[in-house]
């Protein structure tokens, strides 16, 4: 084969293999993903079987640290409406009441079961006051 | 003193205006003078931003809390070290320590140069000014960090307790001297480009630079990790959290750029390419600055929403525009002098790693702003977790790891079948008896992909051996020097090509680590009364007893109280003992009438207790439960909530004691993670090898001699 032609198909294998990765990637993300929701979004329409990642704040004056199950009120970032939520697992340090938490899991009977190990708290920025992240 | 900052911080504002212009204009009229001056007004931004430092340092230093952010970071009680480095926790410090760090790169750069690049070196000053305006007009419009308070508090709020480990305190200045210096490869990028000086005189100029940055990068990033293994409890060291992806992802497109512009050195190729590359190296670290900076820490919505979001959107976009722009200008200038002849080669084993790298960058960023995606494609807001990373990530890094063992192997331009066999053979046999080894002595058969990343690891320092004894022995033929003498002159004479190698062992290492770590890793969590005892892997491990110290905590972080409990490990026979503990810093306000309940709220880190191992790692992190503590707390505050603060210490003393005293259950998390110190390990040596490939090089008179008789990779251009 003549170089040039050799260097053309090279060229395209190459692009096409890219592009199979890409789409790949592309198509995995979007069935992979969990959905992110507040709880007035879960409560409000959450299929069952089905997880989400549940994200608002700690409502102030739930945490329950029971023997080895965890049970808290996550609410709304910006409103009152909360769900329940059992979690087992590890606790991460900056855990507390009013803190911004995502956690993984599915509604049972109107409680957020949660994945174990799943809580993450989001970290209290270095360039933000503890008090007000 | 504020003052001063603020004045000198405005002063560099106009003298780095001035150098933009004064470069900018010296340049198009090729007026000598007026280059001359944009280089000194470069030189004098950096002695003003200095002073700038050195003036928000003293703050710090001497708890002045006049300053805001003095009083927002620091307090009398924090450690000395803490206050030296919390300057960089705030955004405003850190956005100064950014521009400072770029006022020194450049003086270095532009000094350093003396009158080498007439054409390109004047946009490069004015680009480098350029992108210093944008980040003074911050400190000075909109984030100064020397705002004072007309009531200055008795007392600072003291620095974030997470961030108190010492790790933590030296990362932010690695990675942001990281970030800020791709931007003089950029800056010389831009400036070939402007002039269509596109050969490859920029990247000789400016090639060190990008090592330098990519050294500080990868070894903040480590750090980071580190940190996180130590401090935040829960065991691992990379999450694939935005943040860290932030830092990640120009350095690997930075690690593409440091191999694909040796192919540019060497044979004219791949211009368009690095110009690129270099690009969006930049492009991304201007990213990651922004990330951190956005507060899209705190949750993916702040994005834009913070007060710096639409400047620095803003800035990304010009830089990201301007260069794409101007890169597709000159395109044609951009043409290659070269073409690759054979995929048996190293040049096309270079790009096939370019191509995996800028791979692995474009899963992270898909996979970051993926939230962002989503909602912008569906409407709702989505996230991928760590499996996704990792299903990608993880062969796309075994294939990276095969291409950096056999690259040694590839002579330049193409090779024979004959002489890749006789390279391949050695190392080749080496991996073998270590898959035979692997396969007989440890269970590393369970994890296909374990195996196989083992295998490339042992294939890769084999071909690292055989360069380096050929190499040896080439030099003891020539020189008639003893082993060591010729290893170290070998090493010494070719600091870029062995210093890589040490790099790629030391890489290697890091994978091998990283892989068995997160095959093998045994974890276990459990609740225990005082007596009882867990195995994990090989190790039983007895709760003997609670521990309570007060304002001693292991790691002098300054923490008030610190509660854990004593651990004993047992393994054939042999008992150590471990103190995992946690440390609470206290509420910053306290209920007034629960001064005591206040000392045990607030903030509270976890103080791992690590037996590091060469083969692996025993790792125990401790929850107390609080429980047994309600009752004297509630006592004390209702009793006492009155005392003075010097005597509520010594309540808090009893109530800790108490505790001590009055075993009660714990949580405890174990880890046994089998080979996890060589990821620290490994970038250690990577580190060492990055050193040695950017040590300076002498004078070489046996050059044409020595290359005579080493070969293939003789006429390597001297370093400038």
């Amino acid at each position: 084969m003549d170089p040039r032609r050799k260097r053309k198909l090279r060229l395209a294998v190459l692009l096409s293999v890219a592009l199979m990765l890409a789409a790949a990637l592309v198509y995995t993300s979007f069935s992979a993903a969990t959905e992110t929701r507040q709880p007035s979004e879960v409560l409000a329409s959450a299929e069952k079987g089905r997880s989400y990642e549940l994200t608002g704040k700690v409502v102030d004056g739930s945490v329950d640290r029971g023997d080895d199950m965890l049970r808290f009120r996550i609410r709304d970032r910006a409103g009152t409406e909360s769900v329940p939520v059992e979690y087992t697992g590890a606790v991460p340090d900056p855990f507390r009441e009013g803190r911004e938490v995502i956690v993984t899991g599915e509604l049972r009977d109107g409680v957020f079961v949660a994945e174990r190990d799943s809580l993450v708290t989001k970290c209290p920025s270095k360039f933000t006051n503890a008090d007000d992240s | 003193m504020a003052w001063l900052g603020s004045a000198s911080l405005v002063a560099a504002l106009l003298t780095a205006l001035y150098a933009a212009g004064a470069s900018l204009y010296g340049g198009i009229a090729g007026e000598r003078r007026w280059v001359l001056s944009g280089r000194r007004a470069v030189y004098c931004m950096a002695a003003l931003l200095a002073l700038a430092m050195a003036v928000l340092e003293a703050a710090f230093i001497r708890s002045d809390f006049s300053f805001e952010l003095v009083a927002r970071n620091s307090s009398e009680a924090t450690p000395a070290f803490y206050k030296v480095t919390a300057m960089w926790s705030s955004q405003e410090g850190s956005l100064l320590l950014w521009v400072f760090l770029l006022s020194v790169y450049s003086t270095v750069v532009l000094a350093l140069l003396r009158n080498r690049l007439r054409e390109i070196a004047p946009y490069a000053t004015a680009v480098l000014s350029a992108i210093a305006v944008f980040f003074l007009a911050l400190v000075v419009f909109a984030e100064s960090p020397f705002t004072t308070l007309a009531a200055v508090p008795a007392d600072g709020q003291g620095l974030n307790p997470l961030l108190r480990h010492p790790a933590m305190m030296i990362h932010p200045p690695l990675v942001y001297s990281g970030y800020v210096g791709f931007s003089i490869p950029f800056a010389f990028a831009i400036g070939a480009l402007i002039t269509r000086r596109t050969g490859a005189e920029w990247i000789q100029a400016t090639r060190r630079y990008a090592l330098i940055a990519w050294t500080f990068l990868g070894f903040g990033i480590m750090l980071g990790a580190l940190w996180s293994y130590t401090e935040l409890g829960w065991g691992g060291y990379w999450a694939w959290d935005p943040v860290e992806n932030a830092s990640l992802m120009p350095w690997l497109t930075g690690t593409a750029f440091i191999h694909s512009v040796m192919i540019q050195e060497k044979r004219g190729m791949l211009r368009r390419w690095n110009a690129s590359l270099i690009a969006a190296t930049f492009v991304l670290a201007l990213l990651g600055t922004f990330l951190v900076r956005s507060g899209i820490l705190d949750s993916i919505h702040a994005f834009g929403a913070s007060t710096l979001g639409k400047p620095f959107l803003g800035f990304i976009a010009v830089v990201l525009v301007g260069s794409v722009a101007l890169i597709a200008s000159r395109w044609e200038s951009l043409r290659s002098e070269g073409r690759i002849d054979s995929l048996m080669s190293r040049e096309a084993v270079f790009a096939g790693n370019n191509l995996v790298l800028v791979g692995i960058c474009f899963v992270v960023f898909w996979g970051t702003f993926f939230p962002l995606i989503s909602e912008a494609v569906t409407g709702t807001e989505s996230t991928v977790g760590p499996p996704w990373f990792n299903r990608y990530v993880t062969p796309l890094a075994l294939v990276l790891v095969l291409l950096a063992a056999i690259g040694p192997l590839f002579a330049w331009r193409r090779m024979t079948a004959r002489a890749l066999r006789r390279a391949f053979l050695a190392p080749g046999a080496l991996t073998l008896a270590a898959l035979v080894a692997m396969l007989a002595l440890t269970p590393a058969a369970e994890s296909p992909t374990s195996l196989l990343m083992f295998s490339f690891v042992a294939f890769l320092l084999g071909v690292v051996v055989q360069e380096f004894s050929r190499g040896v022995s080439a030099r003891r033929t020539m020189t008639g020097q003893g082993r060591l003498a010729a290893l170290g002159g070998l090493v010494s004479r070719n600091r870029r090509r062995y210093g890589g190698y040490i790099v790629h062992s030391g890489i290697a290492l890091l994978f091998l680590g990283v892989a068995a770590s997160s095959a093998f890793v045994e974890q276990r969590d459990a609740r225990l009364a005082p007596g009882e005892s867990i195995r994990v892997g090989d190790y039983t491990l007895t709760y003997r007893e609670p521990t309570a110290r007060i304002l001693d905590d292991r790691s002098g972080t300054g923490a008030p109280v610190t509660l854990g409990a004593a651990i004993e490990a047992e393994k054939d026979g042999k008992r150590f003992k471990l103190l995992p503990s946690r440390n609470y810093y206290g509420a910053p306000e306290p209920e007034e009438d629960a001064p005591f309940r206040g000392f045990f709220e607030g903030e509270a880190t976890s103080e791992v207790d690590v037996r590091w191992g060469l083969v692996r790692d025993l790792w125990v992190a401790v929850q107390p439960d609080l429980g047994a503590l309600e009752a004297p707390i509630a006592e004390a505050d209702r009793e006492f909530r009155d005392l003075p603060a010097d005597a509520q210490g010594l309540l808090v003393a009893a109530i800790a004691e108490r505790f001590r005293r009055a075993p009660s259950e714990v949580n405890v998390r174990v880890l046994v993670s089998p080979l996890i110190a060589w990821i620290w390990i490994g970038s250690g040596i990577a580190v060492l090898g990055a050193l040695v490939a950017l040590w300076p090089e002498g004078r070489r008179p046996l050059a044409g001699l020595y290359a005579a008789r080493v070969g293939r990779e003789a006429r390597e251009p001297a370093p400038a």
